[in-house]
């Protein structure tokens, strides 16, 4: 097993070169080599979806992939959603304004579910969210919350496309501009 | 002053769990760490014999330890103090308590499949991995008692020869005269009801990590816990050092449930191995793991006799159950204790006699599981409130209403002790408006003539209702210690250790209340214990009791405390001194003020301080709670479903939790625990269940055999609140943690029996899996054919 693969890839915009095991799971590969500790192993069978990443834009389970078969690709990790200047992506928003978290080990894996179908939320209805995140596992919330913060993205993007009819479904998000820490700010 | 509490202030945990910045031990990575891989057994019951040489060889490999290298260095692990009954109820109801410790590595023989054998260190997890699977393990199979009812008989081979007999621990309490309410009752009926075993999951396994110190010759360890203080003095116990050499931390905890509420072997054996190694050694625990050795919960099976009027008063209530507490049970009676106590939640039944045994089999030890014994006692009463209206041809609201307890009553005295050695009396709730609220809200009536009306359409719509009570923050006491720092900031230590309750936000609105100041400017720290002295932990419904009240109290200290340092400096006597807005200035004079930071400055040690001379130097305030006994929450659940005849699915068209906390600190996280204990629930009613085979094999070891809840399953619970303060802590708080999760189970069946009424059908055991349903509604449309064909001729 000593035996070394070498990869070339980008994750979360940076490139990495990195040689491997080819035994090495994709998610620990993030974990261990980068570490990019957001993305949780919570079943290592395929289940639970926690470890779930964007791999060239679609979600897949880090702990089914290996590092070697991510060679040549695109890979994004929770990790990619915050700005640079620590502000929310508008999906870890709607979650921190609606609880959609309790011990949030499950979170990183809905959120990069979520930013999977970004693009074709606007006009999906409460079953098909509920169906498209049915693949994540959540023991302490419920969900009730999860498909409001969800919904509550919705409404923000199908508003966006009405008022700005250039920018399609959920294409631009990140010109929403500062959400800056605003999970810490005070609702009534 | 309550400008935060009550308020749906948001969580101040988020920003780091939702941008990867949390930190759980797995996340956890210390210079020259190793990895560890446990060999478990693979039979549930045999001799063992274990050869760890070939794997020494292997690459990367540091130690393999085995039982032969802890003998005379690391004691077994006997069941925590904190369980234990206190004396005076244990002289007033005689209940049996075998010891029964626990071994950290199996010794010569094995006794249930997935215990540690031996723990392989290494390199990495891969490595430990590829040296694990070259332990030798010789095993010797012996007779496998899988069954608790075999397992108890006299003659059975007891499992740990040492104790005698496979009855662990066995209790029995008595109110009134059971025989007498039997003889003078109109009915009597029998039944057995079937609680199974589950487990509760956490979405993160358990995780250790320790790291020894040379220079100070101190362990740190990082687990997954929800009692870092019972870890601590347990690892000081069994490795012999001093407590104060051992540091116990919780980072971010990926949830708990109870579960992670005892003190497991592998945490010891990793806090040894690090000791030994010299070096930071890790264990991860992957979920198949968890789904063998994590302790599991429930497991009780009821004989119960109930004696009742032809009006449905019950007048006598007789229970003899048995509970399968696998190899091990840490917990003692705790579980079912609380079974017996809260048996009759919100009803009042004169005489009751009920007796319970915990029998060690050949399966995973067992622990608490959210609601820890109370959803067992609910499915047991709330079943029999069913199927009496059922039996006198009554709705079971009326069953129910002529047995609560009436507002009135309250205080009202169950006629016998609680956990903690205390009489069990409710201290406050109107539990007959509780019970209006949540019919109201589930439309009830309404309900009730769709059922009718589709039943002859074919269609099988019913409605189900559960009540529960529920003792909340146990003590004995919890701890916290306010202090201001140089710059101002106040920090909350507090002993227990949150694993999702959003205890850094609810605790910082207390704190913030009373200090004037927004909850920003409070930090709470929680989970270490070198925080403060003593502590407990989070389980039973106990946080925002226990440690709200203490958070308050210190608070108060500190307040008072401040204003004497602001008074003595700024000359003006404390009445006239307000605290807002992290300042103390004269009400009269706002200019003459004193900012948090100059008090600091003003209370540090020193010549000539600028305090009174009888205050100690610093800006800091202890308190521990001590709860004068538990504070009683409660509730009702109402759920209304249609069973899908085409995939046994049971449809829930309406979810309604009702509920009483007394004083709630944060809505948003009330009803987030509500909903998720709910979902948890309903997977325990519907489809969770930990199934060992006659050999003590798991059957159920992934997540596509132990099917827990999605989003498609679990609905938006309509909930209600009914708040009646708690009389036994200041500001009126009880416990929520666990309600949700309490009375889906009874919830569910009551309202699938009840949609299957005409042909008879009793629900008394869980999970009423799609396969049941779908048999259930072909033998009933049978029925209804054959009763149309009998109607036509
Ligand atoms: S950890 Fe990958 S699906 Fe559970
Ligand atoms: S928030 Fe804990 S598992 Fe989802």
């Amino acid at each position: 097993m000593t035996q070394r693969v070498a990869i070339e890839l980008t994750v979360n915009g940076r490139p990495v070169r990195a040689e491997v095991e080819p035994r090495l799971l994709l998610a620990d590969f993030l974990r261990d080599h980068l570490e990019l500790t957001g993305t949780h192993l919570g079943c290592e069978h395929g289940v639970c979806g926690a470890c779930t990443v964007l791999l060239d834009g679609d979600p897949v389970r880090s702990c089914l992939a290996l590092a070697v078969q991510a060679n040549g690709t695109h890979v994004e990790t929770v990790e990619s959603l915050t700005q640079e200047d620590g502000s929310l992506h508008p999906i870890q928003q709607a979650f921190a304004d609606h609880h959609a978290l309790q011990c949030g080990f499950c979170t990183p894996g809905f959120l990069m579910t979520v930013r999977g179908i970004f693009d074709d939320l606007p006009g999906m209805t409460e079953a098909q969210i509920r169906e498209a995140v049915s693949g994540n596992l959540c023991r302490c919330t419920g969900y009730a919350n999860i498909v409001r913060a969800v919904q509550q993205l919705q409404r923000d993007l199908q508003l966006q496309a009405v008022r700005d009819p250039a920018t399609r479904s959920g294409s631009r998000v990140d010109d929403r501009g500062a959400l800056r820490d605003t999970a810490r700010s005070e609702v009534k | 002053m309550a400008t935060y509490v009550g308020s749906n202030y948001r969580r101040k945990e988020d920003y780091r769990l939702l941008t990867g910045k949390s930190e759980f031990v797995a996340d956890m990575k210390l210079h020259g760490m190793l990895e560890v891989a446990f060999v478990r057994s693979m039979h549930a019951h045999a001799e063992i014999a274990v050869d760890g040489t070939e794997a020494l060889k292997m690459p990367g490999v540091h130690a393999v330890l085995t039982a032969r290298d802890l003998a005379g260095v690391v004691g077994p692990l006997n069941p925590l103090e904190e369980f234990r009954l206190p004396q005076d109820l244990i002289d007033t109801i005689h209940p049996v308590l075998l010891p029964c410790p626990e071994d950290i590595l199996a010794v010569d023989k094995v006794v249930y499949a997935g215990q540690p054998i031996a723990m392989v260190i290494a390199e990495n997890r891969y490595l430990a991995e590829d040296a694990a699977a070259r332990v030798l393990v010789k095993y010797t199979p012996l007779p496998v008692l899988a069954d608790p009812f075999r397992a108890r008989e006299p003659g059975a081979p007891p499992i740990h020869p040492a104790m005698g007999s496979n009855v662990q621990a066995s209790l029995h309490v008595e109110v009134g005269d059971v025989e007498r309410g039997m003889a003078e009752a109109d009915c009597l009926l029998k039944r057995r009801f079937v609680v199974p075993r589950v487990t509760a999951n956490p979405l993160e396994t358990r995780g250790v990590l320790a790291d020894y110190d040379r220079r100070s010759d101190s362990l740190t360890v990082w687990t997954s816990t929800q009692v870092t203080f019972m870890v601590r003095s347990n690892i000081a116990k069994l490795l012999d050092i001093p407590e104060e050499k051992v540091r116990v931390v919780a980072p971010d905890v990926g949830g708990g449930f109870g579960t992670k509420g005892g003190v497991y072997p592998e945490e010891i054996a990793i806090a040894y191995a690090a000791r030994r190694l010299g070096r930071p050694v890790k264990w991860i625990e992957d979920r198949m793991e968890h789904m063998q050795s994590c302790r599991q919960s429930r497991d009780q099976v009821h004989e119960v006799e109930v004696a009742f009027n032809r009006d449905g008063r019950i007048l006598a209530l007789k229970d003899e159950f048995v509970v399968d507490s696998g190899a091990y049970n840490p917990l003692l009676v705790t579980c079912p204790y609380n079974t017996v106590a809260h048996m009759r939640g919100m009803f009042k039944i004169p005489n009751f006699a009920i007796a319970g045994a915990c029998v060690i089999t050949n399966k995973t030890p067992s622990i608490a599981y959210r609601g820890a014994g109370r959803p067992e006692a609910v499915f047991v009463m709330d079943r029999l409130i069913q199927i009496i209206s059922r039996e006198l041809g009554l709705d079971p609201v009326e069953v129910m209403e002529v047995n609560l307890i009436r507002p009135e009553e309250m205080p009202y005295d169950q006629g016998m002790y609680y956990r903690d050695g205390t009489k069990l009396v409710y201290d406050s709730g109107d539990y007959p408006a509780t019970l209006h609220h949540a019919l109201e809200l589930a439309e009830y009536d309404r309900y009730r003539a769709l059922q009718r009306e589709r039943r002859s359409e074919g269609e099988y719509i019913g409605i189900g209702i559960s009540s529960y009570i529920e003792g909340t923050g146990i003590g004995p006491f919890e701890g916290a210690v306010i202090r201001v720092d140089a710059t101002g900031q106040i920090v909350a230590y507090i002993g227990s250790t949150p694993h999702g309750q959003s205890h850094e936000t609810t605790l910082s609105q207390i704190c913030a209340d009373e200090f004037g100041v927004s909850p920003e400017q409070v930090t709470v720290r929680a989970g270490d214990t070198s925080l403060l002295p003593y502590g407990v932990g989070t389980f039973a419904s106990r946080g925002a009791v226990t440690a709200g009240s203490a958070v308050q109290v210190a608070s108060q200290k500190l307040r008072e405390k401040m204003m004497r340092i602001a008074s003595h400096t700024l000359e003006i006597p404390v009445e006239d001194l307000e605290m807002r807005d992290g300042k103390v200035f004269a009400r009269q004079m706002p200019g003459r003020s004193m900012s948090f930071r100059d008090i600091a400055r003003a209370a540090r040690p020193g010549p000539n301080p600028a305090r009174p001379a009888d205050l100690e130097p610093g800006v800091e305030a202890t308190h521990y709670f001590v709860p004068p006994s538990v504070t009683y929450s409660g509730g009702v659940h109402v759920a209304v479903v249609r069973l899908d005849k085409d995939t046994g699915q049971i449809d829930i068209i309406r979810y309604v939790v009702v509920h009483d906390c007394g004083r709630v600190l944060n809505p948003m996280v009330v009803d987030g625990q509500i909903q998720g204990g709910v979902a948890q629930g309903l997977g325990e009613a519907m489809y969770e269940q930990i199934v060992h085979d006659e050999q003590g094999q798991l059957l159920t070891g992934t997540y596509m055999d132990y099917l827990q809840p999605t989003a498609m399953e679990v609905p938006d619970v309509i909930q209600g609140h009914s708040t009646f303060l708690s009389t036994r802590n200041a500001m009126g708080v009880k416990g929520v943690g666990e309600g949700g999760a309490i009375s889906p189970p009874a919830a569910i069946a009551n309202a699938v029996s009840d949609a299957l009424s005409m042909i008879g059908i009793e629900v008394n055991e869980v999970p009423v899996t799609p396969v049941k349903v779908l048999q259930y509604c072909r033998e009933a449309d049978a029925r209804m054919r054959l009763a149309a064909a009998e109607g036509a001729r």
